[in-house]
Order: C-alpha cells, then sequence, then structure tokens
C-alpha cells in the first residue's frame, strides 16, 4: 500500500490534508483500515464540535472490535462525511478518498505529526 | 510450555495467501484472507475453505472404550453407530461443563474425540484420569491430524469432484474414511457454520496438497479462503454455543439451554450425573438466566461482556456479538433473567459503552438454513 505524499499522518493512523483556506480533511490510513478489518459502523463528531489533537472524537467498529477515533489536530468541525456514515466500507474501499471522515478549521497543529514516509516507516 | 504459537501444516500457504494471523488458544491462526464479510457470504452462499487444525483430536480405544466415554463424558455413547458422529460435553462433577465435543465413532472399539483448541490439554488429563479402572487407552493425537473444513452449499459438488467416497450416503454427524484427491482422510459432515458441509481429518505432511486440491476444484463454484472471523460470525448466525463465551465450568448443560445432550437414561454413573440432575431440576422449576438472542435496533455491535439492561439495571451478560451479514444488523447472544427472556420482550437494550441501545430479544438461531 502506499501512503500519499501530499498528506500527513498521526501515529494513530490518522491523515490529514494541507489546509485549503485553514480547512483540514481528516481519515484514517489503509494500513488501519486494514488491521480493523470490514467497518461496520462510524461515529463522527458533529459539524460545530471542537475536537481537540491526541484526544478521541468517534469511534471506529469492525467484525471483531471497536476502536477510538483520534483527531490528529484541533479545531472546529465543519462537516462530516454522511456517506461513510451510511456506507462504512467506504473506510476499507476509500480510506484516503471517498472513506474521509470529517473536515476541521484548524486552530493548532501538533508539531509531531509524520511525512508519508516516516509514516510508512512507523506503521512498517 | 512455551510461548511460541504453535503453527499448523498450512502455515506457510496462509502466509503466502496474504492471510491476517491471529492467536487463537496458542494457535497461529488465518483470522482473515480479505474482508470477512465477503468470506462469511461465500459460505453462506457458496463455499469456503478454513484450517481447523487447531482443534484437538483424542483417540479411545479398547474393549471398554464405550464404557469409559458413558462414564466420562455426559451423552450415551453406546448408541452412536459405528460411522456416526455426536455432540456432547464433558463436565466436572459437579456438572460445570469443561468442553463441548465431538465425539466420532469410527468403529466398534475405537473413537475420535474433538475437543476445542484451548481445552485440549484439559480433556486429555480428564479422559485420561477418567480412564482409571476401564480396560481402554486414550491416546493424544493433536499431532496425527490436519483438520481441512470446506462448508457451504457449494461443498457437496466441490467435494464429489476429488472423490470417489459416497457423499450422498453420508448423513449430517456421520463420518467414513475415504480417499480425497489421493490424500487417505476421514470424512465427516460436520461444520460449525450453520451450512452444509464437511470436515477432513488427514495427516499434517498431506494437509497441503489437500488444500490446493480443494482451492482448484472449488474456485469455479466461488469457493475461497476463509479465517476464523468469518467462523465466528457464522457459528454465532446460526446459535451455535463457543466454549469460553456461552459455555464455562461456571455453567450446567441445562443453563445454557442444551440440557438435551445429557443422558440420565444411560447405564451406570457418569461423572457429574448427581449435579446435573439437580441443574435439571432447577432449569426446569426456577432457571436463573436463559441463552437468548439479541438483534440491535440501531447499529452499534455488542460485544461479549457487556451487560443486557431492562428498566435501568442489569439483567443479563452478553455472551458474543457481532455485526451479522446475513441480517445486516448486529446480534448477540446474551444470558438474561428469565423475567427478560421471552422472544418480543419489550425495553431490553445492551449498555454499549454508557448508552443503552434498544435490542429485540429473538429465539436462536438468528438464521436456519433452508434445506
Amino acid at each position: 500500500m502506499s501512503n500519499p505524499q501530499q498528506l500527513r499522518y498521526s501515529k494513530e493512523h490518522e491523515w490529514l490534508s494541507a489546509a485549503e483556506d485553514g480547512v483540514s480533511t481528516v481519515g484514517i490510513t489503509e494500513h488501519a483500515a486494514n488491521a480493523l478489518g470490514d467497518v461496520v459502523y462510524v461515529q463522527l463528531p458533529e459539524v460545530g464540535d471542537t475536537v481537540t489533537a491526541g484526544e478521541t472524537c468517534g469511534e471506529l467498529e469492525s467484525t471483531k472490535s471497536v476502536s477510538d477515533l483520534y483527531s490528529p489536530v484541533s479545531g472546529e468541525v465543519i462537516a462530516a462525511n454522511e456517506d461513510v456514515v451510511n456506507d462504512p466500507s467506504l473506510v476499507n474501499s476509500a480510506p484516503f478518498e471517498g472513506g474521509w471522515l470529517f473536515k476541521v478549521r484548524v486552530s493548532e497543529e501538533p508539531k509531531d505529526l509524520l511525512s508519508a514516509d516516516e509514516y510508512t516507516d512507523f506503521a512498517g | 510450555m512455551s510461548n511460541a504459537p504453535r503453527l499448523t501444516a498450512l502455515d506457510a500457504l496462509h502466509r503466502s495467501l496474504g492471510a491476517t494471523m491471529t492467536d487463537f488458544a496458542g494457535w497461529d491462526m488465518p483470522l482473515r484472507y480479505g474482508s470477512e464479510r465477503d468470506e462469511h457470504n461465500a459460505v453462506r452462499t457458496k463455499a469456503g475453505l478454513f484450517d481447523l487444525s487447531h482443534m484437538g483430536e483424542i483417540t479411545v480405544t479398547g474393549p471398554q472404550a464405550t464404557d469409559l466415554l458413558n462414564y466420562a463424558l455426559v451423552g450415551n455413547i453406546g448408541t452412536i453407530g459405528p460411522g456416526r458422529a455426536r455432540y456432547t460435553m464433558i463436565c466436572r462433577e459437579d456438572g460445570g461443563i469443561v468442553d463441548d465435543l465431538i465425539v466420532y465413532r469410527l468403529r466398534e472399539q475405537e473413537y475420535m474425540v474433538v475437543a476445542n483448541a484451548g481445552n485440549a490439554q484439559v480433556v486429555l488429563d480428564a479422559l485420561t484420569e477418567r480412564a482409571q479402572g476401564f480396560d481402554a487407552t486414550v491416546r493424544d493425537d493433536r499431532d496425527a491430524y490436519a483438520l481441512i473444513a470446506v462448508q457451504g452449499p457449494k461443498s457437496p459438488g466441490i467435494l464429489k469432484s476429488l472423490t470417489e467416497a459416497d457423499l450422498d450416503g453420508l448423513k449430517y454427524y456421520a463420518g467414513l474414511p475415504g480417499t480425497v484427491a489421493g490424500v487417505p482422510a476421514l470424512i465427516a459432515r460436520t461444520g460449525y457454520t450453520g451450512e452444509d458441509g464437511f470436515e477432513l481429518f488427514v495427516e499434517p505432511q498431506h494437509a497441503e496438497r489437500l488444500w490446493r486440491a480443494l482451492t482448484e476444484a472449488g474456485a469455479p463454484a466461488g469457493l475461497i479462503p476463509c479465517g476464523l472471523s468469518c467462523r465466528d460470525t457464522l457459528r454465532l448466525e446460526a446459535g451455535m454455543p463457543l466454549y469460553g463465551h456461552e459455555l464455562t465450568t461456571a455453567l450446567t448443560p441445562f443453563d445454557a439451554g442444551l440440557g438435551r445432550v445429557v443422558k440420565f437414561e444411560k447405564d451406570g454413573d457418569f461423572v457429574g450425573r448427581e449435579a446435573l440432575a439437580k441443574a435439571a431440576e432447577r432449569a426446569e422449576t426456577a432457571p436463573p438466566r436463559k441463552l437468548v438472542g439479541l438483534v440491535a435496533e440501531g447499529r452499534r455491535v455488542p460485544r461479549a461482556g457487556m451487560q443486557v439492561v431492562a428498566g435501568g439495571r442489569a439483567v443479563g451478560e452478553v455472551t458474543s456479538g457481532a455485526p451479522s451479514p446475513t441480517l445486516g444488523r448486529p446480534i448477540a447472544m446474551a444470558y438474561v433473567e428469565a423475567a427478560h427472556a421471552a422472544p418480543g420482550t419489550e425495553g431490553v437494550g445492551v449498555d454499549i459503552r454508557g448508552t443503552h441501545e434498544p435490542y429485540e430479544v429473538v429465539s436462536l438461531p438468528f438464521y436456519k438454513r433452508q434445506k
């Protein structure tokens, strides 16, 4: 699998797009989606929620387990992907595209986000 | 005991297929090869191929093999005809379930007892101890067999293309020796999926050859390799108990709704008889809890250990839960207080991380195949 170069990554296996007008998109990586197995339920933060970098903001449920969703940045949620709520398998089939999770107006970004190459090394 | 996981004879093959592996009862086993939902659906509609070599085979032979098993197990083993198999249990003196088993009567004086991987040593030890005074031999045959299962509606056709054995004459819960793809095998019509299917006990050295032959013969019919993840959702939909979840030493077969496996009418004493007679009476008059099915109204998935709630208090506990590919909704098995256990009981929920999610109480199984 290849992790897109233009994204940055957290050690909790979320990806973050480069901000456009201060807004970034968040999802989970293909590595994380593969580790989870078939995702069957996604609970996302709601529009207007404040999320904090490194803190839980939702959950992802697969056949075998439930995992917390961590926000890679701090800010205000301005959109949640309803398509993924209705069809959680998008997280598995298109984790970097149609399976995005939410968009956030970034107030603060942690300094330890990883580049694609760093994340690839980290995830193994 | 070493901490290194045990590997089946098919380990290298699983890795070459890209399987996600998991530790299961000390064995490194395939959890899934691709999507567990696709694997589940393949078994329901076509066919799936499983490596179940972690299961524990114990051979019991001798002039008093039947007497020993009648004493050691709760079933009436003498009524199993040669070539047939029976689902049964081994209990403690206090009636607690040590394991659930399938016993194959291979010959008049030879049985193969198949125990769960996690309990195989305990069962072996118990049978060995209980064999004292009987003219019978208990043999650990865990390393003598690899076990490959082909399950699903297409499995008879697939297997027929590889064997001369009389599969049409092989009834559910029967087993006969034969040759499959040139490999000597005990062919059993058993499984743990709720579908028609076969379990093939073979020498480990032949496992890879058999697996490849089944893969090739089954591919046109849609057969795919399947991992333990879908095996769990398949058995859950079929309402089949799993040791460590629905069955434990703290429960008798009657507590688990499986009192029918205890045969008081058989000759002679058996381990647990007295305690089980009391358990039978209690289950009849004042059952504390009953094993029920739960179907979610929402999409959050119940997991083992979560509390079943009604009227704001705990009335039971989930023993197994998963998203059901067939029903398209989360399902669970749970022990629930008798007052809340009737199908259709209103106001029952599951406490999922602090939120009471509504659930419908249903009778088991969730899924029954059309014959």
